[in-house]
Parts: structure tokens; C-alpha cells; sequence
């Protein structure tokens, strides 16, 4: 299969080839490869796409995953609504 | 061991903005030298944010020129950095006009095309504005915004063509003074043979300079930052309301801050107390995104000086020069101050007059220049 077709990250449609394509560029470190490919900034807070991505930048630096860096998790751990932070507030007023 | 003309330490905006115009200028024997990944500190974590409604003429001088030249990064960079002149919109109660209508005086003297506009007005820029309470708003259509992963990314590769060395995940260590002049710059990979070293360390700046015996008054202040799942562009200004801010990116999310009011801290950990608060005084003002997704809260900081404005240029010790302080304003600043420190390196003077107030020595000699817009 053509890495073109190989979709890693589905909210920020990134494909192998743009993985592979940024590491030849001297995207080689987990935070770095990220922010140019914008991986794991969609929705799914880069539950899928992450664990993936390292695995493939640490084979292609023929190094251990942990060598090529982890990127810090953010809260939420889910994407929540804004209004569920005034929901509180309604029910102390009444 | 390398020789150097200029020793750059710190792969921020402000770094490599510097790098970029000295290397227009034709200094190319130079190195970019960052401990972590390019934007890691402040630039990374801003508000994307970038306003000539300021209060002082040093600000509202520098900030018209630097949106120019956003203007011309967006054009000849080699990669977009997604600048987008959406306007500020600033909210103002009933007794907050008269003040803001004087900023504008100044703002409008030189050369800024801001004016104080009335409710109806805010309504036709941004429709879903809550306008309960409100009198009007400070509006600078030229100010706007722009994308700081990109921007970083667009200068790493600007720099690469023209063949500039940017040194990741490498700590300067120690800065070799002798008989009052800079020797050499040490760092746990390499050591650099210089007498040009430019201080752009951001919230680091203060270590780096004690490596030669300066003492910079900066502090640190935590400030977070939210943003939203991806929906349709339909805001483009940067709306303004007391601490709060928030805008759109060009990818669709809302991005914004608010103050807590914290004290200074060394600490980058998001709180749990950001996002009850940010959420609340949004809703306030933008009560149709009640549903939209929060995605992500993170934290960075203001590296803040006694009066708001950065510190710019040389020092008593010769050929260590400063870009640092810039109190949350660094990332809009970003290409006059490369250009003016490059101007600093190559010609010995910043070529704003402007600039030249903004030195280290004004601390000693009491010459502060109070800037009273500061935002979250």
C-alpha cells in the first residue's frame, strides 16, 4: 500500500508519507514533528494518532520510542463544552 | 570549538527573527542555539495576538513597524505564517471610553488608525456579541493576528536556506568573560568562540545573563490559554473584554485567555481553575459557542518587567545584547525586534530612536515608560 494512502492522523489528515516526508526535513523529535503536522491537535486529543506516530519516527530513526520523546498530555482529557461550566452556577441560583 | 560572529541563544520569535535579519544583512557566521524544541517557550504558548493599541509611544512606534513587517513575513517567508489583519476589538464599559478615547489620540498621532466606536458599531463586527453593559469599543482594524507554530517553522526554513545552523535540544552552559570581553560561549554539546552574544532566552533570559554577571529584572507570571475543536472561520477579530481575550485561528478553533490574577510563579502546569473561569467570561460576551468542544488548556508565561516593556540592545558588557521581557508581548513584537537588534549588531544602534529608550540602563536611572495596556 502507498504511503500516500495510509492515513495516520484522521482529524488532521496526515498520511505516512507526510510523517516520513517531515523526519527527511529534520522533524526528528516527537514535540517538533507535532506542531509542523499539526498531529493530535484535532478532537481525538491525538489518542490514536500519537502512540502511532511515535512508533513510526522512532523506526525511522532506528531508535526506542522513549529516545524520540513523548509530547505532554493536555486537559481535558476529552473535549467538553464551554457551557457545561455554567451549568453549576444556574443550579445555585435557583 | 567553532568561531562565531553572533551567538544567538534562544529559538524563539525573538532568536530567530534576530538571525533572520542578520543574516539579510549578510552575517551568516552565526548559530541559533535552543535547549529545547524551536518555540517551546513563550512563542509556543501566546495568544497569537498582534496589537498596535498600546498606551506609550515606544510600544505603538515599535508595534506599527512590526506590523508592517508581519505584512512582508507573510509575503516573503517561505512558508505562510497565516497573518491576518482581523482587527482588535476592545469592549469598553461607560467609564472606560474617556481613558481609551485618549490611547486612541496618541495611537491616531502616530500613524495608528485605531477609533472608539459605539455599541451598534461592535454589533455590525461581531453579530453574537453580548452587548449588555457595554458602551462601545476601541477598534484598530490593522491589528490582528497571526500563527506562531507556523511562523516558527517558516523562519527555521528561511534560515536553513540561507544556511544558518539552529542547534535543538542544546543548553547553553557558560558565557567566558575576559579583560570585559565576551570570549566564548560554552554549552554541553560544543564550544563557540564569540564576542557577539545575543540574550533571547525568554523565560531562561535571566540565567543566561547572570552567566555574565548581569542581573535582569524580570519575573515570571503564569497565564493559560484554551482552545476550542475546529468549527467554520466566523470570527476574525480579536476581541478584547477586561483580562479576557479571544479569537479565531485560521483553523477554525477559538483560542483566548483570562487573567487569575496569580502570583509570580516557576511553575508551567495548566490549573484546574482556568478553564471554570475562561469558560464564564466568554460565555459572557459570546454566549452562542455554549455548545463548542474545549479541546485543550495549556500554560505559559509573561516574563514581566517593572514597567511592561521589553528590554532592548546592548548592555555594559560589550557585544552581549538583549531582546528579553517582552511582558506578554513578544510574539507581536517578534520581527521589529529581530530587525532592530540585527541593526543593534551590524550598525551599533537600533534604528527606532524609540528603541533606544527601551534599554537596561533606564532601571538604574529611574526612566521608566509605564505601559497600561496589558491584556490577561
Amino acid at each position: 500500500m502507498n504511503d500516500k494512502d495510509i492515513i495516520i492522523c484522521r482529524c488532521e489528515d496526515v498520511t505516512l508519507a507526510d510523517i516520513k516526508e517531515a523526519i527527511k526535513e529534520g522533524y526528528t523529535d516527537m514535540e517538533s514533528l507535532k506542531r509542523h503536522l499539526q498531529i493530535g491537535t484535532g478532537p481525538c486529543q491525538g489518542k490514536t494518532c500519537i502512540p502511532l506516530t511515535e512508533k513510526i519516527l522512532a523506526r525511522e530513526l532506528k531508535k526506542s520510542v522513549e529516545d524520540v520523546g513523548i509530547v505532554t498530555a493536555r486537559p481535558p482529557e476529552s473535549p467538553i463544552p464551554f457551557g457545561i461550566f455554567l451549568k453549576g452556577d444556574k443550579k445555585n441560583g435557583k | 570549538m567553532e568561531n562565531k560572529d553572533v551567538v544567538i541563544v534562544g529559538g524563539g520569535i525573538t532568536g530567530l527573527s534576530t538571525a533572520y535579519y542578520l543574516a539579510k544583512e549578510g552575517a551568516k557566521n552565526i548559530v541559533v542555539i535552543e535547549k529545547s524544541y524551536l518555540g517551546s517557550g513563550s512563542t509556543g504558548r501566546c495568544g497569537t495576538g498582534i496589537r498596535q493599541q498600546f498606551t506609550t509611544r515606544e510600544h505603538i512606534i515599535l508595534m506599527r513597524e512590526s506590523v508592517k513587517l508581519w505584512k512582508e513575513w507573510e509575503n516573503n517567508l517561505p512558508k505562510s505564517v497565516h497573518f491576518r489583519q482581523g482587527g482588535y476589538l476592545w469592549i469598553l464599559k461607560e467609564n472606560e471610553i474617556d481613558t481609551y478615547r485618549e490611547y486612541v489620540r496618541l495611537q491616531n498621532i502616530l500613524g495608528v488608525n485605531s477609533r472608539i466606536i459605539n455599541k451598534d458599531d461592535v454589533k455590525l463586527i461581531v453579530p453574537d456579541i453580548n452587548t449588555d453593559g457595554i458602551a462601545g469599543a476601541s477598534w484598530c482594524p490593522s491589528d490582528g493576528n497571526a500563527y506562531p507554530f507556523d511562523t516558527v517553522d517558516a523562519l527555521r526554513i528561511a534560515l536553513k536556506q540561507f544556511g544558518i545552523p539552529i542547534r535543538q535540544f542544546e543548553e547553553v552552559k557558560e558565557i567566558k568573560v575576559e579583560n570585559g570581553i565576551i570570549q566564548q560561549v560554552i554549552t554541553n554539546k560544543e564550544k563557540f568562540n564569540t564576542h557577539f552574544v545575543v540574550n533571547a532566552a525568554g523565560f531562561g533570559a535571566r540565567k543566561i545573563a547572570h552567566m555574565v554577571g548581569i542581573d535582569l529584572p524580570l519575573k515570571l507570571y503564569r497565564h493559560q490559554i484554551a482552545v476550542s475543536e475546529p468549527v467554520k472561520v466566523f470570527l476574525e477579530p480579536m476581541v478584547v473584554k477586561g483580562e479576557l481575550y479571544f479569537t479565531q485561528t485560521y483553523r477554525g478553533r477559538i483560542i483566548g485567555g483570562t487573567d487569575l490574577d496569580e502570583q509570580s510563579t516557576e511553575s508551567l502546569s495548566s490549573t484546574d481553575g482556568f478553564l471554570p473561569q475562561f469558560a464564564k467570561e466568554i460565555l459572557s460576551v459570546l454566549p452562542t459557542i455554549s455548545s463548542l468542544n474545549v479541546m485543550r488548556q495549556w500554560a505559559g508565561f509573561y516574563v514581566v518587567t517593572p514597567d511592561h516593556h521589553p528590554i532592548l540592545g546592548g548592555t555594559d558588557l560589550p557585544g552581549f545584547v538583549l531582546g528579553v521581557g517582552f511582558s506578554g508581548h513578544g510574539f507581536m513584537l517578534g520581527p521589529v525586534v529581530g530587525k532592530l537588534l540585527a541593526a543593534y549588531i551590524m550598525h551599533g544602534t537600533m534604528y527606532l530612536p524609540e528603541a533606544n529608550n527601551l534599554n537596561l540602563e533606564r532601571f538604574r536611572s529611574g526612566r521608566l515608560i509605564q505601559e497600561k495596556a496589558v491584556i490577561g
